[in-house]
């Protein structure tokens, strides 16, 4: 029971960060599940984190996976609930409110600074996830390829994601050693 | 109806066909990007919005926490059915990543420690940082308008991932700093005073 308190309160916590998508909370959701929690490792949180990616849907849905390692099927509905209710709930209200505040003064300069805050919170999430994913020469390598193979084309991005799986199954299987 | 209606004449559809498209796109939206499978599937295809409500809607689904598929979902369902139909949406959009997600974690738990499976998952967590960063780019480049605002992000990215900093003391400080450099101000005198 204290563990799905736990669950709940940590993901109902992360929902409330994600301003600009769920990669604004990755360097809280690693602090907790990792350092503060010890439910998964560094690289258990990478692997679901990117698996993730390739999940059809909102790109957050790991937070069931995490959910599931905790405290099985009912530590998934616990985290589902609490990561998507509370910023569900208000979503709703701000819904209903927004014709009221089309013309508030303050309103584009809300969506303006936030919109630099969390460009800057996707970032330091990409920071700390790359500390861990990118761990020498190859793998840096795949990210760079795939972030200008996205920014240049109009490629479904699952394709080159599963392909960079498979260059590290390559490399496992031809016995590949770090390049630092 | 409480929410206001998009200019569409085409009588609100049933709570049953809101659930079913949005679990589609739920099922669907591979690969990040549901932005496009949305729009693709609410103005293009079922027509439950028009172009400038899509983008409105978007823009509040950035500005509030949360992710964009699921505040998509709640603010679309809302307009067309209230609650119930905000409700179906994000349960649809949500229901089929979230199943794969739960049986991912399941096989995780049998042949994660492989060798193999590791290889290939570091693979496939190196070819998301690159995903992430083009998000980012792409995030940026509607955002980002003047210095001050990348001197905001560099700021906050630094704050978080070099000195620690916990993300809602950030989020408070470089928000509230950012929010009051966007200040509205009196344009040339027209409503001074």
């Amino acid at each position: 029971m204290k563990q799905l308190g736990d669950i709940a309160g940590v993901f109902a916590y992360l929902s409330l960060l994600t301003v600009g998508g769920g990669m604004a909370a990755f360097p809280e959701l690693k602090t907790l599940t990792v350092d503060v929690y010890h439910w998964v490792t560094f690289p258990e949180l990478l692997h679901f984190y990117s698996l993730g990616q390739l999940a059809p849907g909102p790109n957050m849905m790991m937070v069931a996976s995490i959910g599931v390692v905790v405290a099985g099927l009912p530590g998934a509905a616990v985290a589902l609930v609490a990561f998507f209710l509370p910023t569900g709930l208000l979503t709703f209200a701000i819904g209903r409110l927004w014709s009221h505040l089309a013309a508030w003064r303050w309103r584009p300069a809300v969506q303006l600074g936030l919109g630099s805050v969390s460009v800057g919170l996707v970032l330091a999430g990409a920071i700390i996830m790359g500390r861990g994913a990118l761990t020498d020469l190859l793998y840096a390598a795949l990210a760079v390829v795939v972030f200008f193979l996205l920014l240049r084309t109009k490629i479904n991005p699952a394709y080159p994601i599963v392909a960079s799986g498979l260059i590290g199954l390559l490399a496992h299987w031809l016995e590949y050693t770090p390049v630092r | 109806m409480s929410a206001p209606s998009s200019s569409s004449a085409s009588p609100a559809p049933s709570l049953g066909k809101i659930f079913w498209i949005f679990l589609v796109m739920g099922a669907t939206s591979l690969g990040g990007g549901v932005v496009g499978y949305l729009r693709t599937g609410l103005v293009v295809r079922q027509r439950w919005l028009d172009d400038v409500t899509f983008v409105e809607l978007l823009s509040i689904s950035q500005t509030l926490p949360g992710l964009n598929a699921t505040n998509m979902a709640i603010l679309v369902g809302d307009r067309l059915r209230g609650w119930p139909g905000a409700l179906l949406a994000m349960l649809g959009m949500c229901l089929p990543g979230a199943a794969l997600m739960t049986a991912a974690a399941f096989a995780y738990s049998v042949g994660g420690d492989d060798p193999w499976s590791k290889a290939f998952l570091h693979g496939i967590a190196a070819g998301a940082v690159g995903l992430i960063v083009v998000v980012m780019v792409q995030l940026g480049s509607r955002v980002l308008k003047g210095l001050a605002d990348y001197v905001f992000v560099l700021a906050t990215a630094a704050a978080v991932a070099g000195f620690g900093v916990q993300v809602p003391y950030a989020l408070l400080a470089a928000g509230a700093l950012a929010i009051w450099w966007h200040r509205p101000r009196r344009r040339d005198g027209g409503d001074a005073k």
